[in-house]
């Protein structure tokens, strides 16, 4: 492949309608992201962002554009093909955390496996091993209503990484915890990009976009700069010209 | 997903409202329940009745005096008028006939029997030594009618349980004599208690030879002749031959009724069966009732895991999964409220037995079968609506939704 980049997306339009109006969520995005690397989307509400990250977790098609993951072209899929890849190569993470209230913490990070079809026997072994990994070997058999926000996290992202994704996506993941745990989530979600897991996080928080290496900032639906922190280097020319969003 | 897997996640899903799951099995529950208590009561109703009528013998031909203008059974055979009488060379005639085992001419009437200073009035039976057997009937004490020449009128008396009882009391009666009408005669035996013939109690009866009983009566008619088949294939062709030989007997005019207990039995069977149905048909409409509280309950289900089910999605359930996660639930609340059902009307059906000890009161197996079946199958049926609904949540909406 001559392209080498993980995920690429050129030209991916995405409008919703409500009611008569249209809103441009995303605006012809072009977007090439590496193997590895650590990305902060960032923008005010409506930027488009969380359009971004759906697009990119494939929980959303594109209205045009194409979309390759790993050189293949993943808008073509039909969604029980969708829902394999997303098993198999994505990790989510939401602000709100999304655990099965009624199972507990072993129990919501088997789920993946689970729904892979995994063996009893392996899958019993791989949640044994992510307990311990995020130190919640203790808290394995509590429901998420008896676990602190940043367990609960913790448990979330033992989820999300317990199948190895390539892509680790997260939104918002310290909106609902406090500066402390949010820390700390953080510092996990940065030691699993280090171990070579590529990390998309859409946040509001200028210190937690900051700590990011590369930043995306969004604003209706177009990309309005990318910067590479370490390299210094602007895509600015990459980026359309804003356009405002117009209702029809 | 595996199919284990499956139904354990559902099974939680449907724990984790405990209030809401058994308010459904219950609902499920009591639609069962009351198809196999309905049924199990009208069942026993058919049962009752089939019994009673077997109790008047087995493979038997019935000659009544008097012609009935209708094939087949009818209640108005039973008090036909008659236009020419029975007369026991009748009887006599018919035991020549082949395929028939016994023949017992039956005259009846109302007596009173005297002794040790009581008089009571009760039924006068007339008939043969053959009666016992044709009508198995059991002896309590001493020995039925014996044999006689016929027409010859004996002295025995054979008197039922309850007679023996209020006139004798613990004294042994055997022997004894009595006086019935204007005639003494002596006791030979005792009814067993609680037989039955006729549709009627045996325990008040009094039993004596044909040629007594019409001469007590000052008449030489039957009421009625009962005969015995050698077997069941042969109950038709004695019923034609006996209707032939009468007819040739009273001058070639038709003037009898011959009756089979089969004919009878097979009527009122088809009648309750009719009946049965019909109740287990109205049961069966809680059944259905009870199959859109699923479909609602699963609703509203789908609906309280709108965010589960997109997190699911996101995590790479399939729609296919999601379905056959929410239609394993609705099944398995369906089933378990079956289940439950059949308990609670199989507790049912034995309640009744315990408060009438003679009404066979059991479920039939085809209805236990059909509402287990249609439990099932409405637990299917309105449980695809909900899981499609649940498979075809957006799972981005779904997400957002808390």
């Amino acid at each position: 492949m001559v392209n080498e980049s993980l995920i690429s997306l050129e030209n991916i339009a995405r409008t919703f309608y409500l009611g008569d109006s249209q809103v441009h969520a995303l605006n012809n995005i072009n977007l090439q992201i590496k193997k590895g690397e650590y990305i902060a989307v960032m923008g005010p509400s409506g930027s488009g962002k969380s359009t971004l990250l759906n697009m990119i977790g494939l929980l959303d098609q594109p209205d045009t554009g194409i979309y390759m993951l790993e050189g293949r072209d993943v808008t073509t899929l039909n969604p029980d093909e969708l829902a394999s890849v997303r098993s198999e190569r994505m990790g989510f993470i939401f602000q709100s955390f999304h655990l099965v209230p009624r199972l507990t913490a072993a129990a919501n990070i088997e789920l993946p496996l689970v729904l892979a079809g995994m063996p009893v026997k392996e899958r019993t072994q791989r949640v044994t091993q992510a307990l311990k990994e995020y130190g919640l070997v203790d808290r394995a058999h509590h429901r998420p209503n008896e676990l602190s926000g940043g367990q609960r996290q913790r448990v979330a992202i033992a989820r999300a990484t317990i199948l190895r994704p390539a892509v680790l996506l997260a939104d918002e993941p310290t909106g609902n915890l406090d500066r402390a745990t949010g820390d700390e989530v953080v510092r996990l979600l940065e030691a699993l990009n280090t171990q070579g897991m590529t990390l998309v996080v859409v946040t509001h928080d200028q210190a937690l976009g900051n700590r990011a290496h590369r930043q995306i900032r969004m604003e209706d639906g177009n990309i309005v700069s990318d910067v590479i922190a370490t390299e210094s280097v602007t895509h600015a020319q990459e980026v359309n010209p804003t356009e405002p969003v117009k209702s029809t | 997903m595996k199919i284990s897997d499956t139904f354990r996640f559902a099974a939680k899903a449907a724990t984790a409202t405990p209030l809401r799951t058994s308010l459904l099995v219950l609902a499920m529950s009591i639609g069962v329940a009351s198809v196999v208590i309905l049924t199990a009561l009208g069942d026993g109703a058919r049962r009752y009745v089939v019994d009673e009528f077997s109790a008047i013998g087995t493979n038997l031909v019935i000659v009544l005096p008097g012609r009935s203008e209708t094939r087949g059974f009818n209640p108005a055979n039973l008090v036909g008028s008659t236009p020419r009488d029975l007369t026991i060379d009748d009887a006599e005639s018919l035991l020549k006939l082949s395929g028939v085992a016994r023949v017992a001419p039956l005259v009846v009437a109302t007596s009173e029997i005297n002794a040790k200073g009581k008089l009571r009035e009760t039924m006068l039976v007339g008939t043969n030594s053959e009666y016992i057997n044709i009508c198995q009937l059991k002896m309590g004490l001493g020995r039925f009618l014996s044999k006689t020449e016929a027409g010859a009128g004996s002295t025995e008396v054979v008197i039922g349980a309850v007679i023996r009882k209020e006139i004798f009391g613990a004294e042994n009666p055997l022997g004894k004599t009595v006086r019935i009408g204007d005639r003494r005669l002596r006791i030979v035996g005792v009814l067993a208690q609680g037989g039955r013939g006729m549709g009627m109690t045996t325990d008040e009866l009094m039993i004596v030879s044909t040629a007594t009983a019409q001469s007590m009566l000052n008449t030489n008619t039957l009421f009625r002749i009962m005969i015995e088949a050698r077997s069941r294939e042969q109950i038709e062709e004695v019923k034609s031959r006996v209707l032939k030989a009468i007819t040739q007997r009273h001058d070639g005019e038709e003037d009898i009724t011959v009756i089979t207990q089969d004919a009878i039995l097979q009527t009122f069977d088809k009648i309750l069966n009719v009946l049965t149905m019909g109740v287990a048909g109205i049961a069966g409409i809680s059944l259905a009732v009870a199959g859109i509280l699923v479909m609602n309950v699963m609703l509203v289900s789908v609906t309280q895991r709108t965010s589960e089910i997109g997190l699911m999605k996101a995590i790479g359930a399939t729609s296919a999964a999601i379905r056959q996660l929410f239609l394993v639930e609705a099944v398995l609340l369906s089933l378990s409220g079956a289940v439950v059902g059949i308990g609670l009307g199989y507790l049912g059906a034995g309640v009744l037995r315990q408060l009438y000890p003679t009404f066979p009161a059991y479920p039939p197996a085809w209805a236990v079968i059909a509402g287990f079946g249609t439990a099932l199958i409405s637990g299917i049926v309105f449980g695809v609506m909900p899981a499609r609904r649940a498979a075809q949540l957006d799972p981005i909406q779904a997400l957002s939704k808390r």
